[in-house]
């Protein structure tokens, strides 16, 4: 069981996005990196299932130099194997990426064998675009399935699990599949001592890789409208209780 | 020439973010000039046609094939996709769903068209001949993108909540696609599903009691199951707890958890990263309970009891047992 796992590296934001001067990308100046959440579960089912069936999980990025560092997470939390497609930009619209990133898929299958499976999260953190993974899927010609809570393999197919309005959907994949995975699907692992060693050693490979320019373009962010509210302090300690229950029964929450 | 709406819906029941999308997509063919048409996927849709009328749709065209009878996200991508071809749309409108993402994601990658999802806005000097500007959200909204969809056909999917539904009856024609799908779509469909219970969830409880980091562990959750069980209501949570193991992740409230709208969100303990924010902004009332007064969810709620919630919340069930003897 060979699976690769894409993941982009992200900003992580406290309580405040702030956005540079001119407009063309989020201010980092103060902001840590790390994997965008989907993502860190993909590689955490990952490695889960090639602990069941055996196997090794190749991680692959399409990012600045820098996101090296997050492929050096995944080769901590159990990843063997990490590839770097490198870019000048900061980000690439979704076909370019999905091209890029097909083709090196492409070229790491001609060169070592299909994977059994590739990996997605649901959607990047940042930009949301819902897109690559399965635009990456139908240039690769495997079935894929967004949103995935649960992945298992039973025999040659993948088991996917995923949530609707309805209730609980399955849906069967035969291998070699691809699959954007959501958060909760399972709780990532805390890398380990000989796991954070592996993730110093580890030869990252780097592979340029190059897609035309898509049809979506960046002009530029902004900030939605600030939510201002002037907040009602109710009162401090367990003695406020009283205007808390007061205020229940106003809004009509407490009969 | 024309804008189409995508319908969403499931075995033959519509999901009501159609209905926005159905509205704007009107609102953009209108002034646009050209006309509002649909599109609906599988025969157990085809009841649909009335509705779309009622939007304002003047030609329903629906997707057939024996194989759509459940959802499948490459076999409707493909189906749409074949519907697109033969129309020529100037614009295509998705919900923005899980499901509508998906769709048009697959319309995109088989027709090698850009898609924008989440647009909250579309530029009113569009005519459709030009380059559509649209706004999407980022960071699950948190951020706006000012963006150009430049193609032939433009791919959006419309940010759920953005747009009201608004009727405008008309009376619709339909068109029956009979759509071609080989062996390489029929994969991905629902094989099975096991129905949810009925019962208040998360995302429709009219009251959730939520927790933070500064619940502290899994068995501090206990006061506040019991004020939300007296509220009828349910217990939510941030991502640093679903992080700790204390709480199971259908519980998490935020931007990669579950988006509430609840009368009154009681936020305990709970500092109000941007990752959470967005997932609970959307709530009528935000009651936060909080040991810092400069906690980002203090000044964003209406209002806020400063001290420590294990004295605070289980002093409040206490208060509302008195009254209610």
């Amino acid at each position: 069981m060979n699976i690769l796992v894409c993941v982009k590296r992200v900003p992580a934001p406290g309580a405040r996005i702030n956005i540079t001067d001119d407009g063309q990308a989020v201010d980092t100046a103060f902001l840590g990196f790390t994997v965008s959440p989907h993502e860190e579960c993909a590689v955490e089912q990952a490695v889960q299932l090639v602990e069941k069936h055996g196997g090794e999980v190749t991680v692959l990025t399409l990012g600045p130099a820098e996101a090296e560092e997050q492929l050096r997470t995944a080769v901590s939390v159990g990843a063997a194997k990490a590839v770097l497609v490198p870019i000048t930009e900061s980000d690439w619209d979704p076909q370019r990426t999905a091209q890029a990133i097909a083709s090196v898929i492409t070229d790491l299958e001609n060169a070592n064998g299909k994977y059994d499976l590739v990996l997605f999260g649901n959607e990047s953190a940042d930009s949301c675009g819902y897109q690559v993974g399965i635009r990456v899927a139908l240039k690769l010609g495997r079935p894929m399935v967004n949103g995935a809570k649960g992945l298992d393999i039973e025999g040659s197919v993948a088991k996917v699990r995923r949530e609707s309005d309805a209730g609980q959907e399955i849906y069967m994949l035969p291998l070699p599949s691809a699959v954007g995975v959501k958060e909760g699907i399972n709780l990532p692992r805390y890398p380990t001592m000989k796991g954070r060693l592996a993730s110093k050693k580890v030869d990252v490979t780097r592979t340029e890789s190059t897609g035309s320019v898509g049809g979506l373009k960046m002009i530029q962010l902004q900030r939605p409208p600030e939510r201002v509210s002037n907040t009602q302090i109710l009162g401090t300690g367990p003695e406020a209780a009283s205007a808390v229950v007061d205020l229940l029964e106003e809004l009509g929450v407490f009969k | 020439m024309s804008v189409l709406a995508v319908i969403e819906h499931d075995r033959g029941t519509i999901a009501t973010a159609s209905l926005g999308v159905l509205t704007a997509a009107r609102n953009l063919a209108a002034q646009m000039g050209t006309s509002l048409e649909a599109v609906t996927v599988g025969s157990n849709a085809d009841a649909l046609a009335s509705v779309a009328g009622q939007y304002g749709a003047t030609v329903v065209h629906q997707a057939h094939h024996d194989a759509l009878t459940d959802f499948g996200p490459e076999a409707w991508g493909e189906a749409v996709a074949q519907v697109v071809r033969a129309t020529s749309p100037q614009v295509v409108i998705g919900t923005g769903t899980e499901r509508g993402h998906e769709v048009i994601a697959q319309v995109a990658a088989r027709l090698d068209l850009p898609a924008s999802m989440n647009c909250t806005e579309f530029d009113s000097s569009f005519n459709g001949t030009q380059p559509l500007r649209v706004v999407r959200a980022r960071w699950g909204g948190s951020l706006l993108e000012q963006a150009e969809v430049d193609a032939t056909i433009k791919l959006v999917t419309l940010a759920n909540h953005t747009v009201d539904a608004v009727e405008a009856p008309t009376s619709a024609s339909n068109t029956v696609h009979n759509v071609n799908l080989d062996s390489s779509v029929m994969h991905s469909f629902v094989q099975d599903r096991v129905e949810r219970v009925a019962g208040v969830t998360l995302a429709t409880a009219p009251v959730v009691v939520s927790g933070g980091r500064g619940v502290g562990s899994a068995e501090a959750f206990a006061p506040l199951e019991e004020l939300a069980g007296l509220l009828g209501g349910v217990v939510g949570c941030s991502r640093a707890v679903t992080n700790n193991g204390w709480r199971n992740h259908t519980d998490q409230v935020g931007q990669t958890g579950t988006r509430i709208a609840p009368d009154i969100y009681i936020a305990c303990g709970i500092s109000g990263a941007i990752q959470h924010w967005v997932g609970a902004m959307a709530s009528k009332n935000i009651l936060a309970i909080n040991t810092d007064k400069e906690a980002n969810i203090v000044t964003k709620a209406g209002y806020a009891v400063i001290g420590d919630l294990h004295k605070i919340v289980p002093a409040i069930s206490e208060e509302i047992r008195r009254r209610r003897g």
